[in-house]
């Protein structure tokens, strides 16, 4: 124990960029206890549980694109993927009805083998193709779903479907609302720890070679395109179960529409601001960013409708139309002053120097 | 039968030349600076919104009394207009970026594609006729139909109007001054030299940074003329259509061999056919999927595309 504590404190030592990150989400535990005592917290509860399934989708984009430097605009679709899959085995409309967590793993399967189905052609690719092909991917997987109306319902979507059984059984009661939220943020707990442990096997230090340079990374021995697979089925096996997250979370599929580009595009916009290459600051960086998106800006559009300075005919007033601006302004402005994001991984910190270095020999 | 599949030959054609127009502006940026300008589909549906508000501002009874006269003036002033929104895009956003990695510069171009989009959709919103008085901003909006579809040649199941030839009247002048451009005169010339090598360019005494500019400008000129055409084909315009077409377009370019203009104008009519065909032999629906299922085929068996070269990375 103390020597796990000792080393822990040795990760953590003198990096703000993992700390301040780690700090938050260990404070989201204490959060049903304090919103108990203060009742305006409780909202934060309920609303925050999407985001929290988000925080599992972008430990999955932060395998590709953040270890690997793939940028990665597909992710919708595996979560999408996922979704499905979770949908057809858990669903009481369909014959299989496993149990949720059979289901949830269902959901990890499917997604881990589209990702190598996806990623053994694809990853050896560069970097912009591979960023269009994912981006096409999620396309045809939307199309697919919507167009399979025998298997996938449709436009309708799959519904009901159940919550996890296993509390249910358990405590006898569905599973409440505080119930959700801890499995959610276990669930976000146990994604980022696989991470935080992978990467500090063989595998993710081919991961963190191969991103700062491929070629040299080639050079000293590493399977670039074994170790971007790797990368591609675990990212995509998170995604899936993301996925099914979602689905179980809402109780329906919903529309195959809402599995766009739009939530590839803000997840990625999270990865980046908190630090491309730092699970712990990706992970902070989509609670700000979906966070913006879902609270900030639906609770903006409430209170200035209950003010009538938003009408409803005109576009421009209503916050909510404003997203993509924000959302591409934050991107654009983040690649011109600080491409490294809010809490840099410190990989990336010495590539910086290194770059700097080299350069002034060049100058002299 | 034979007729039927001739139709949609046509039709498939005639989208294709639009595509391969907005396929030459991706094209070319990627040329010279290495970029995927992810943004440029939205500036091509900029393109087809400063149309429509031109045309509104002509009003209804003078577009009826002078087509031919408005037509004109829609293709000087959008293609500058889109062109100078190119210039300011790579101004503001890519040029602080040249030297930095190239994924840096593409999320730069996915977050400028967002907020064109964005202005797009408040575009829509503005309260003036043409657009249905602003009112539902999303909501496609119906261009008035300029160019008359009256038949030239019809039959019971071929039928080919004037506007059908005027997408070619337009498109195959266009491609011919661009290759006479780039091949022929001092500015193409520095342009493939900057496509080369653009240091190497710049020892030779070629302004890099004036060549990339202009070829901005001349990307998104295309693509106004691609939205002008797209418009008066199609009549019906709204603000998510430079992601669909601007797909469509990118994966013509790569299709083509990205970098190599002769390869864009064969991927825009190619993928043209294919959406023409899928609609008529599979299914609407599915179209996209084929497209795209084509995008990564040629990925995987053919990178650098039909006519691009293909490059090992030097050490």
């Amino acid at each position: 124990m103390r020597g796990f504590v000792k080393r822990a404190l040795a990760y953590f030592h003198q990096d703000s960029s993992k700390l301040i990150p780690f700090l938050f989400l260990l404070a989201l535990v204490a959060l049903p206890p304090l919103a108990m005592v203060w009742e305006s917290l409780s909202v934060f509860v309920e609303s925050l549980c999407p985001i929290l399934v988000f925080g599992v989708l972008v430990s999955g984009l932060h395998l590709v694109t953040g270890t690997t430097g793939a940028l990665h605009l597909g992710v919708a679709g595996f979560m999408a993927l996922g979704a499905y899959t979770f949908a057809i085995l858990a669903s009481p409309v369909y014959p299989f009805q496993l149990s949720w967590a059979i289901a949830l793993c269902g959901s990890a399967v499917v997604g881990a083998l589209s990702g190598l189905l996806l990623g053994i052609p694809t990853l050896r690719l560069r970097g912009d193709y591979f960023a269009i092909v994912s981006l096409g991917f999620g396309e045809i997987v939307q199309d697919a779903l919507r167009n399979m109306e025998p298997l996938t319902k449709g436009t309708i979507g799959i519904n009901p479907l159940p919550g996890p059984q296993f509390l249910e059984n358990g405590f006898g009661a569905p599973l409440g609302k505080v119930g959700w939220f801890y499995l959610l943020l276990a669930m976000v707990w146990v994604a980022v720890g696989l991470i935080v442990l992978i990467e500090r096997s063989s595998l993710g230090r081919s991961w963190a070679a191969l991103r700062d340079d491929e070629l040299a990374a080639r050079c000293m021995g590493i399977s670039v395109n074994r170790s971007k697979v790797y990368a591609m089925v675990l990212g995509s096996a998170l995604c899936g179960v993301a996925g099914g997250l979602w689905a179980s979370y809402l109780g329906a599929t919903g529309e195959p529409g809402n599995y766009d580009l739009q939530i590839s595009v803000v997840v990625l916009c999270g990865l980046i601001l908190g630090g491309i290459g730092n699970i712990w600051g990706s992970i902070l960086g989509v609670f700000i960013m979906v966070g913006f998106n879902s609270l900030v800006l639906t609770r903006l559009t409430t209170l200035l409708t209950e003010a009538g300075i938003v009408s409803s005919g005109s576009v421009i007033t209503s916050p909510m139309n404003w997203k993509y601006i924000i959302f591409g302004l934050s991107l654009v402005v983040l690649m011109r002053f600080r491409p490294d994001g809010l809490f840099p991984a410190s990989i990336r910190r010495t590539g910086r120097l290194a770059d700097k270095l080299s350069r002034d020999e060049a100058v002299s | 039968m034979i007729s039927l599949l001739f139709q949609q030959v046509l039709t498939g054609l005639a989208n294709g030349g639009i595509i391969a127009l907005i396929a030459l502006g991706y094209t070319m940026v990627y040329g010279v600076v290495e970029l995927i300008n992810f943004a440029h589909g939205d500036v091509f549906m900029l393109g087809a919104f400063l149309a429509l508000t031109i045309v509104g501002l002509l009003g209804a009874p003078f577009v009826a009394e002078h087509p031919a006269l408005c037509l004109s003036l829609l293709f000087v002033v959008v293609p500058l207009g889109c062109g100078s929104i190119n210039l300011l895009i790579d101004r503001l956003a890519y040029q602080p970026l040249r030297s930095a990695p190239r994924l840096v510069v593409l999320v730069s171009a996915i977050g400028v594609s967002y907020i064109l989009l964005n202005i797009g959709l408040f575009w829509g919103g503005v309260p003036m006729e043409v657009f249905n008085g602003g009112v539902s901003a999303s909501a496609p909006k119906d261009f008035p139909s300029l160019i008359s579809s009256a038949p030239l040649l019809s039959n019971s199941d071929l039928y080919i109007s004037f506007r059908d030839l005027f997408v070619f009247c337009v498109t195959i002048p266009l491609l011919i001054s661009l290759s006479l451009l780039v091949n022929r005169t001092r500015f193409g010339r520095s342009m493939r030299a900057v496509a080369q090598d653009p240091i190497a360019a710049q020892l030779c005494g070629i302004h890099s940074d004036t060549v990339i500019r202009w070829t901005f400008f001349l990307g998104g000129a295309l693509a106004g003329f691609a939205s002008v055409v797209y418009a008066l084909y199609n009549n019906t315009i709204f603000f998510q259509m430079g992601y669909r077409v601007g797909l469509d377009a990118f994966t013509a370019a790569v299709l083509g061999g990205i970098g190599s203009l002769a390869g864009a104008c064969i991927g825009g009519l190619a993928i043209g056919l294919i959406r023409a065909l899928s609609d008529q032999c599979i299914a609407t629906s599915w179209t996209n999927a084929v497209v795209f299922s084509v995008l990564i085929l040629i990925l995987l068996f053919r990178p650098s595309g039909i006519l691009g070269r293909s490059f090992r990375e030097k050490v």
